[in-house]
């Protein structure tokens, strides 16, 4: 026995490593197949679409597929535009909190403040549209709206009248929410891989606390920052079931933020399952790789822009 | 340093500066923590009173009648999660185990890279690619189509994380097994997998926290089902799914459901977030 033992063993040994490197490439090559699988879905599922529509299909503004007229400007406009809105609210606002955390405050609270931000990561994006829908476009409706309206109503995206509170701006609100943790914790990553000595130079040429983080921080961290807001603006417009609940679901291009729209992603939520014919299906599917290829691009834009922060930065460097 | 950025006026204007920066940026937190804090209570006030025995333990009622609870969409979630699992978890691990462990920094980049992309695909379009796949040739909606579907959505969070503690692990561990005559796949399995397990569950109870709420991807897959089923070939129900649709209906006791089924929901998000932070902190210290 213990004569044979040591060759078998060795056999064994020789042929472990081939298959178990074999087995972890084959399930490294299961996601290379995945995302090759969904695109060829949603071009085969499109492909009665693009066959008969063509390119026009996105500068179409009329919707109204059962009478076969099928343009999807209004929900590309929908998408863009609520997600501008998203992310005119919550760069500065992750800005802020991300400064807030690595600058100002103190040690036992940022873990503290750290973590709820990132709780808001956390909600399901449906109780998003749920409050949004039965608390927040109320709120809108009844007092901010008004307010903006008459205040500011000579400018077109703040022009009357106020209809049901759900709409561009209270899509825009809701995303601004639900992007805000993840700029801000890409942002104070970033903002933390600047090394001490360049923020201690700068307080030690007599620069306050804010000068520190304008000269010597920012300008450091931009990259990553980009990366972040970039990162931000491809969950934006991918965003589905929040949106859904307070877009209003009316295919329309109105310069008013308070009027009712629709988005790319809420569009195919809400009429996939009950689209009867082929094409009105495939034209959905459209739209479905029109947000895959937009996100896409969006996506390895980011991941390039944090890549270089990446190596600029080894790991280890975080305090 | 040119002009433009060199900080100007007299050090009193500079210091309400300074200040005034300070105080915006404690708004900003404001902001953010508010609707947070807004969110969370609403959903207790409003959820608490549905999580009773009968929510845990009745299917939904009929359209406008009383009673009932959402054992169909908790059974359905579960099914459907568990598919998920056996499908993102594998796949996950064993991909960050080739990223981490290949020596093939070129060939870890693409991964890294394809895995990127595949986490920033909006989950609607996920649902609308498993419904090309695996509805259009089963015929029609299933539990199994759903979990395939979250199951996608759960491989980069695993994989990523898998990455991410594998490198963790000394090197010198690694050398001492190689050095004791162990392969590298007794060295992995023995040594790497152990030390990084706890960073592994991590990643899998955020990829779960990640895809338990998720509705979209749920619309065109396991479609949603009034009545409990464990056939997974089957439409299946889920929490998601029924929120979506009790939330926006006009009876009285389907949103009360909807809104006990929401609390659940962040109930158990709350849970899963905290014990793996705790988690990783844990391991932060070791």
């Amino acid at each position: 026995m213990s004569a044979v033992q040591p060759t078998l063993r060795r056999r064994h040994l020789r042929l472990g490593d081939p298959i178990f490197f074999g087995f972890c490439a084959l399930f490294g090559a299961v996601i290379l197949a995945v995302v090759i699988a969904i695109l060829i879905s949603l071009i085969s599922g499109s492909w009665e679409a693009l066959k008969n529509l063509g390119l026009s299909f996105f500068t179409g503004s009329d919707w109204a597929p059962l009478e076969g007229r099928m343009g999807a400007w209004p929900m590309l406009y929908g998408t863009l535009v609520s997600s501008l809105i998203g992310m005119v609210i919550a760069v500065p606002v992750s800005l802020g909190i991300a400064i807030f955390l690595v600058e100002w405050a103190p040690h036992w609270l940022r873990e503290p403040i750290g973590f709820l931000v990132e709780l808001l990561a956390a909600i399901p994006s449906i109780i998003f549209g749920m409050w949004g829908m039965l608390v927040l476009a109320p709120l809108l409706q009844q007092h901010t709206e008004p307010w903006l309206a008459d205040h500011l109503g000579f400018l077109p995206i703040f022009s009357g009248p106020v209809l049901a509170g759900t709409g561009l701006l209270t899509a825009g609100l809701i995303l601004a929410l639900m992007v805000i943790p993840i700029v801000t914790s890409i942002a104070r990553d970033a903002m933390r891989a600047v090394p001490v000595s360049q923020r201690e130079a700068a307080l030690a040429l007599g620069a306050t606390r804010w000068e520190s983080v304008r000269l010597a921080i920012l300008p450091y961290a931009r990259s990553g920052i980009f990366g972040g807001i970039i990162l931000g603006l491809g969950r934006a417009l991918g965003e589905t079931m929040a949106v859904a609940l307070v877009i209003g679901t009316t295919p329309q291009v109105k310069a008013s933020l308070f009027q009712p729209a629709y988005t790319m992603s809420s569009v195919i939520a809400n009429e996939f399952s009950e689209a009867t014919t082929d094409l009105y299906r495939s034209a959905l599917m459209e739209i479905g790789l029109g947000l895959f290829v937009v996100t896409l691009l969006v996506n390895v834009v980011a991941r390039v822009l944090l890549r270089s922060v990446n190596h600029r930065a080894p790991a280890g460097t975080t305090t | 340093m040119n002009a433009e950025r060199r900080p100007r006026g007299h050090v009193g204007a500079r210091r309400r500066r300074d200040k005034t920066m300070l105080v915006l940026c404690i708004l900003a937190v404001i902001v953010a923590v508010v609707p947070l804090l807004f969110i969370l209570g609403y959903t207790i006030v409003k959820g608490l009173p549905a999580l009773d025995l009968r929510f845990f333990m009745m299917d939904q009622p009929p359209a406008g009648a009383s009673g009932g609870g959402l054992r169909n969409a908790i059974v359905g979630t579960l099914f459907t999660l568990v598919i998920a699992l056996v499908f993102g978890v594998p796949t996950g691990i064993l991909a960050g185990t080739f990223a981490s462990e290949f020596g093939k920094p070129k060939l870890a980049e693409s991964l890294r890279f394809v895995n990127d992309v595949l986490a920033g695909v909006p989950s609607i379009v996920i649902g609308l690619a498993v419904y090309g796949i695996v509805v259009a040739s089963m015929g029609h909606y299933s539990g199994l189509a759903g979990g395939i579907a979250l199951g996608m959505l759960m491989i980069p969070t695993v994989t990523t994380t898998t990455h991410e503690m594998m490198k963790l692990v000394p090197d010198a561990l690694r050398e001492g097994a190689l050095a004791l005559g162990a392969p590298r796949w007794r060295m992995i399995t023995s040594i790497v997998f152990p030390s990084a397990l706890r960073g592994i569950l991590t990643g899998i109870m955020l990829a779960v926290a990640r895809v338990i709420g998720e509705t979209a991807p749920l619309l065109f897959t396991s479609f949603g089902n009034t009545h409990l089923t464990f056939n997974i070939t089957q439409p299946m129900d889920a929490l998601p799914l029924r929120i979506f649709i009790f939330v926006a209906s006009p009876y009285n006791r389907w949103q009360t459901l909807a809104w006990g089924g929401a609390l659940f929901l962040v109930v158990i998000v709350l849970i899963l977030n905290i014990v793996a932070r705790l988690l990783g902190r844990k391991r932060a210290r070791d």
